[in-house]
């Protein structure tokens, strides 16, 4: 693990940082402690969106109206892949990653975490680390797995075996390269947008990064949404 | 680092990505081709047409992203670098 440091970083206020951590030793675990902050703020900022928006009112207004459509648009995803019969129980998990991500995502993009001064390591996404996209990602295999298990029985696994019993070998791989392509790919997005946004505040630091980093803030809520439809159609895939 | 680790790890960052660049590029033009495509055939459908080409867009994307991981792996994350 290393820096770029060829430039005197403290004028410019910016360099390339990969694998700095601000390390927390918690009961003996080692954890970067930069991720948690972020994580414990962005989940926060959900569970008050959410508390605020739900009220009773029959006729939503102000914030319970924004939440509401909110909700609409991510119950959609999971309709979207589900069906409609199947789709409700699946909105809750499916809707919680979508928001989860999204947030952690323009967190990371919109919130300027330079200008607090941590020992090691700089605030950012959490997303940008390759621990939080690989948890997120195994929680949706052991979903899809779960969901399959209840709705089909034991019968889950003739799923492996069809439509020739050849392909064993690679629906079983296909378990595994799941949960490896949808962790890289969101870290690799995250990681890649503010890579070049700090590669371009090191070479020009004024007003060039701005498109890019508009760029990142489209992305990242793309991204977002591509994890949650991929996990949505897992499931789909696994109940069907 | 050695520095012919060094060398090496620099020109395989480099040809990761740039390979890593060519296929999702084809792709995402004949998508992008077909859409237009489309949506020039039936303008009415084309918020529809536009949401899943930038779905699939993003998804193309992502191939170029792993060879980007790979090239962040071996310059930042060496496994040879002693």
């Amino acid at each position: 693990m290393q820096t770029l440091d060829f430039v005197d970083t403290t004028i410019l206020q910016s360099g390339v940082e990969v694998g700095v951590h601000w390390y927390w030793e918690i009961a003996g675990v080692t954890v970067h402690g930069q991720l948690f902050v972020v994580i414990w703020l962005v989940t926060l900022l959900l569970i008050g969106a959410s508390l605020l928006g739900s009220g009773r009112e029959q006729i939503p207004k102000g914030w319970q109206n924004f939440m509401e459509s909110v909700v609409e648009f991510t119950q959609d995803i999971a309709k979207n892949q589900l069906g409609e019969s199947f789709y409700r129980p699946f909105v809750p998990f499916v809707s919680t990653l979508f928001l989860f991500i999204f947030g952690c995502n323009w967190a990371g993009a919109l919130v300027p975490w330079k200008l607090l001064i941590l020992p090691e390591g700089e605030l950012a996404a959490p997303t940008n680390d390759i621990n939080t996209t690989v948890a997120l990602s195994l929680l949706v295999s052991i979903f899809y797995f779960t969901a399959g298990l209840q709705r089909k029985g034991f019968g889950y696994f003739k799923r492996y075996i069809e439509p020739t019993p050849i392909l064993l070998p690679i629906n079983i791989l296909e378990d595994f390269t799941k949960p490896l392509s949808l962790s890289f790919r969101l870290f690799g997005n995250v990681l890649a947008d503010e890579l070049t946004v700090s590669v371009l505040t090191l070479l020009v630091p004024l007003f060039v990064p701005l498109p890019i980093m508009v760029l990142g803030v489209f992305a990242s809520s793309v991204q977002a949404l591509i994890f949650s439809t991929l996990a949505a159609a897992y499931i789909a895939e696994a109940i069907e | 680092m050695d520095s012919i680790i060094a060398a090496a790890s620099v020109i395989a960052a480099g040809l990761s990505i740039g390979l890593a660049a060519i296929g999702p590029g084809i792709g995402q033009g004949n998508a992008a081709g077909q859409a237009v495509e489309g949506i020039a055939r039936q303008p009415e459908a084309e918020g529809q047409i536009r949401g899943t080409l930038l779905l699939s867009l993003a998804f193309m994307e992502a191939l170029t992203i792993y060879g980007l991981v790979v090239a962040l792996a071996l310059l930042f994350a060496n496994p040879f670098n002693t």
